[in-house]
């Protein structure tokens, strides 16, 4: 069992799904918390779903690091508390500095609502105890800019660190540039960060979470971290 | 008493002078500014239908399944388990044609606050547009604006996208179609009406501060398209999906907490209409102070403030003791609401700025009392010769050739391209996504799943408006039924041109007199819509359009279906007959360069017996695949299955004696679908197909990756594929939005 707090900023919308996802389908803990407030005890994983926070004026993200919750997230996520950044939340994160690099526009300059392979390319992080290394994940994405920007360093530090944890490919398995929805370097579509406790990742895990809408891979990501919150009890 | 006004206040306002001295009889007096502003708002044909509105009356809109029927923000229908569906469709034609952008963005704004008004949380939405042909600049600009208007408003919203539809004839160069469909979902003891009541009780505006944007949006709407028409660019609103975002949930928590008496959202004609429209249908009178209004420009007259159509606004009436509660609520968002004024029991709006009286006009001036037009309708004659015509059908194309052609023509080419940049799948709840004959989203907490389309065919009602129109509310629910659910309820958007022209009055009678029949044969009430006229430019109107947007409900979301072939080795069975019916067929205008004859015959009896044998067969679970056949005609449909199933199909066909093979391949014929099934049940099938007298043919298998009819057409996958998914961006230069946005 892990408790799940679901941030909510003026202009969210996964919050819903997100919470449909850890407590109907996957019998969780789990509450929505206001950006107002400020209280995050007894949380397992905070997660920020996706959604245009504050409408992405100024740019995504830019304007939802400054909310009050936010003081808190980074406290928690200092304390060791699992953060997940899914799509809107991803880009606060890279915004608020818990995870290194940026967002740009789609390399298409279009919003893309497409199904997207990702490769578990670490299956050893509190987020993939669920998941075989190399595992092929079916989670869609939903964003105009998805796009992830690193500087060449940086990128070296993720790839060696282990910490790029997903990647675009094909069905073959491969990381080609059809693959990659987005223009992401690397086909990066989902990072840690340093701690090992934040994870950012631009595909909607909440939305495959039922073999009706299509897959049930995005649960994988919720179960793991809930087997590592169990863990952290266990302890 | 003779009535002096100048005639250029009175274009300003689209009234004429006639309705002017009726006003002036009504009142006893002259009008002043102010009022006359109201007056011309509230006349106008987008706000009063005095056109449509004795057309309308024939339209069926009772059934055991409605909860609510015309004359709301919404519809809505009993979909059983405690739950109703509230669902509209509007017309943004005239905003889009200036500024695309805004204009489909504000549509798709307008359309959801209307859903939301009612108390129900928006689950969905629909498009259905037409524009001129793509090689044409401006029709690109406008296509893609629109495209990206739509996709910017519903993606930052947080609903999906889910469906519609999208045509391209010569008549929509200048003066696209865009209408917004909105779908809600509500606990049927919960919905809200926009009825106040209680006099002494509070009206609050909350939501954005009002602007100069959209003032005369509603006459602008009411008038044709003209060269000038950019110059009332100020008479497009500018969208704002995070601040209605916001205004939802705030007002969805409000209906929760039981803390309001009625709402009613700002569209055409703002705060006057709203005001009117909610007062008058409680019977009650309303007072208003405009300097109590938060504003975003100074120097705004009361005129200003009551013709404004700033988006993202809503009325509230609420019980003064309820009021901290109320801002309570808008705080936490960080919302600003202004109390603005409160009901009365006059039956009087009245309207202050400050201390002075500004306006003061009894309500049933603006709502009972508007004069019913009464425009002669004539059949223009050279119309009815085209769609008399005996057809010669000629075209130098080979079938192969011509069915390459279709599968890349604007018109039905693969829509992937444009609904991949909608958020089809936010909410968790879409089971079938866009691209199949109808939406179908689940209904949580039930194993129940809600079908939804659009469909419309401005070509036939051209050549026949009464049987187009017919068409029209047959395919939609031909498309519902497609996915094994149950036609329940329909919301029509009637595009038209000048109703002022004898041939467009009369397009108009024949279409809502054939959306009156179908609905009534198929047992479909309407419950919503909405109408729009004078979609004309420089004198040219556009094709009659009445689009029909459906829902349907399929009880076990299970047992739905999907046009695409699954299964190599299913039979491919054809439900329905080929006949020659090539009058306004895609094909007679995409490969012989016609536009003429009579639309395809439409037996309704058939269609429901037809669609019977369908919904039958999916409730026994004989079905792998269901296809209705439409456009382009069976090769299409067909070459469709074949395209989304990843499966190619080896078919023969048959059709009249002595058909030739571009009727056996492209004729429209209605009332049918293609299905596919397991060979062992294609027995029961086609006995449930006798049962109902509806003719079979078992056309083929499932299988290899080669789509072929008979010996006229053999295809591969891929080179269709290529055909199907390159149509709409190869060499029109796609509908990205250009840098002129």
């Amino acid at each position: 069992m892990a408790s799940f707090g679901i941030v909510v900023f003026p202009g969210t919308w996964s919050e819903r799904d997100c919470y449909y996802a850890v407590h109907d389908r996957l019998r969780q803990d789990a509450r929505l918390i206001w950006h107002k407030e400020r209280d995050l005890s007894g949380l397992d994983c905070v997660v920020l779903p996706g959604g245009f926070s504050y409408g992405d004026h100024l740019r995504a993200g830019a304007i939802a690091r400054f909310s009050p919750v936010m003081q808190s997230v980074v406290e928690f996520a200092r304390r060791g508390g699992l953060v997940l950044g899914i799509c809107n939340g991803f880009q606060v994160l890279c915004e608020a500095h818990l995870l290194p690099g940026a967002l740009m526009r789609n390399a298409s300059c279009e919003f893309r609502c497409v199904p997207t392979l990702l490769r578990v390319e670490n299956a050893d992080t509190a987020f993939t105890v669920d998941c075989a290394a190399e595992e092929r994940l079916s989670i869609p994405i939903s964003h105009g800019e998805g796009n992830y920007y690193a500087d060449a360093d940086t990128v070296a530090r993720l790839e060696g660190d282990g910490r790029v944890v997903f990647r675009y490919v094909d069905e073959h398995g491969e990381a080609s540039p059809e693959a990659n929805p987005n223009g992401s370097v690397n086909n990066i579509a989902g990072i840690l960060g340093e701690g090992g406790n934040v994870l950012g990742m631009m595909p909607h895990p909440e939305r495959s979470c039922e073999d009706l809408l299509g897959s049930e891979d995005g649960l994988k990501i919720f179960r793991g971290v809930i087997r590592s919150a169990e863990r952290v009890l266990a302890r | 008493m003779t009535a002096i006004v100048d005639p250029r206040v009175l274009h300003e306002v689209a009234l004429t002078e006639t309705e002017y001295e009726q006003i002036v009889a009504l009142l006893g007096r002259q009008p002043n500014h102010v009022e006359l502003g109201i007056f011309g708002a509230m006349w106008s044909e987008h706000c009063s239908y005095k056109t449509s509105k004795p057309l309308l009356r024939q339209l069926p809109s009772t059934g055991d399944r409605v909860v609510q029927g015309p004359g709301e923000n919404a519809g809505a229908v009993d979909i059983g388990d405690g739950w109703a569906v509230v669902f509209k469709i509007e017309s943004h034609n005239h905003p889009s044609a200036i500024e695309p952008h805004a204009g489909a963005a504000t549509g798709v704004g307008g359309i959801l606050r209307d859903v939301f008004t009612m108390g129900a949380f928006p689950v969905a939405t629909l498009d259905s547009l037409r524009f001129g042909p793509l090689d044409n600049p401006r029709n690109r600009f406008l296509f893609g604006g629109v495209v990206g208007g739509i996709g910017d408003y519903g993606n930052c919203f947080g609903v999906p996208t889910v469906g519609g539809e999208i045509y391209f004839e010569d008549c929509y160069t200048d003066n696209p179609l865009v209408n917004a469909m909105a779908v809600g979902l509500i606990r049927k003891d919960r919905l809200m009406r926009a009825s106040a009541s209680g006099a002494g009780n509070k009206v609050m505006l909350v939501g954005a501060d009002t602007g100069r944007d959209g003032i005369h949006g509603a006459t602008f709407a009411s008038v044709e398209l003209t060269e000038a028409s950019e110059e009332r660019r100020p008479a497009v609103q500018v969208g704002n999906p995070f601040l209605e975002k916001l205004l939802m949930e705030a007002c969805l928590e409000l209906v929760d907490k039981e803390l309001v008496v009625a709402m009613q959202d700002l569209g055409a004609a703002g705060l006057t209409s709203s005001a009117v429209e909610c007062a008058s249908r409680g019977g009650v009178g309303i007072d208003i102070d405009v300097s109590r209004v938060s504003r975003r420009e100074e120097h705004m007259s009361a005129y200003d403030v009551m013709l404004s159509e700033s988006q993202e606004r809503m009325l509230i009436v609420v019980d003064p003791e309820r009021e901290l509660d109320v801002n309570r609520v808008f705080r936490k968002y960080d919302l600003h609401a202004d109390d603005i004024g409160e009901i009365t029991d006059t039956g009087e709006l009245r309207v202050f700025d400050g201390d002075d009286q500004v306006a003061h006009i009894p309500l049933r001036l603006l709502t009972d009392e508007l004069p019913i037009r009464h425009p002669e309708g004539r059949a223009p004659k050279e119309r009815l010769d085209l769609a008399t015509e005996k057809l010669i059908i000629h075209t130098e194309l080979t079938p192969p050739e011509s069915f390459l052609k279709l599968l890349a023509s604007p018109n039905l080419a693969s829509r992937r391209g444009v609904w991949r940049t909608y958020d089809h799948q936010v909410q968790n709840n879409t089971v079938v996504h866009p691209g199949g004959d109808a939406a179908l989203l689940r209904v949580k907490g039930t194993r129940k799943a809600i079908a939804v389309t659009t469909d419309g065919n401005g070509r036939y009602c051209f050549l026949d408006p009464r049987a187009g129109a017919r068409i029209a509310v047959a395919e939609a629910a031909r498309n519902i039924v497609a996915t094994g659910a149950r036609p329940l309820a329909v919301t029509d958007c009637l595009n038209f041109g000048n109703p002022e022209k004898p041939e467009v009055f009369w397009e108009l009678s024949e279409s809502v007199a054939g959306i009156a029949e179908a609905c009534t044969a198929l047992q479909v009430p309407v419950v919503s819509g909405n109408v729009s006229l004078y979609n004309d430019t420089s004198g040219t109107s556009i094709y009659p359009t009445p689009v029909i947007g459906m829902v349907g409900l399929l009880d076990d979301v299970e047992k739905r279906l999907t046009p695409a072939f699954r299964h190599h080795g299913d039979m491919v069975v054809q439900l329905g007959q080929t006949r020659l019916d090539l009058g306004g067929s895609e094909f007679l205008r995409t490969c012989v360069g016609r536009i003429a004859g009579a639309p395809p015959r439409l037996d309704l009896d058939l269609e429901k017996r037809t669609q019977a044998v369908v919904l039958e067969a999916a409730d026994d679970e004989l079905l792998r695949s269901c296809h209705d056949v439409s456009d382009g005609g069976l090769a299409i449909a067909l070459a469709e299955c074949c395209l989304l199933g990843g499966l190619g199909a080896d078919c023969d066909a048959v059709a009249e004696d002595g058909a030739d093979p571009d009727v056996v391949l492209f004729s429209e014929s209605q009332s049918r679908f293609i299905v596919s099934c397991a060979p062992r049940d294609v027995p029961r099938l086609r006995d449930l197909a006798k049962k109902h007298s509806v003719p079979s043919q078992v056309l083929g298998l499932v299988g290899g990756d080669t789509i072929s009819l008979g010996r006229w057409l053999s295809i591969s996958l891929d080179e269709a594929a290529a055909a199907w998914e390159g149509g709409l961006a190869a060499g029109q230069g796609g509908f990205t939005e250009g840098p002129a946005r």
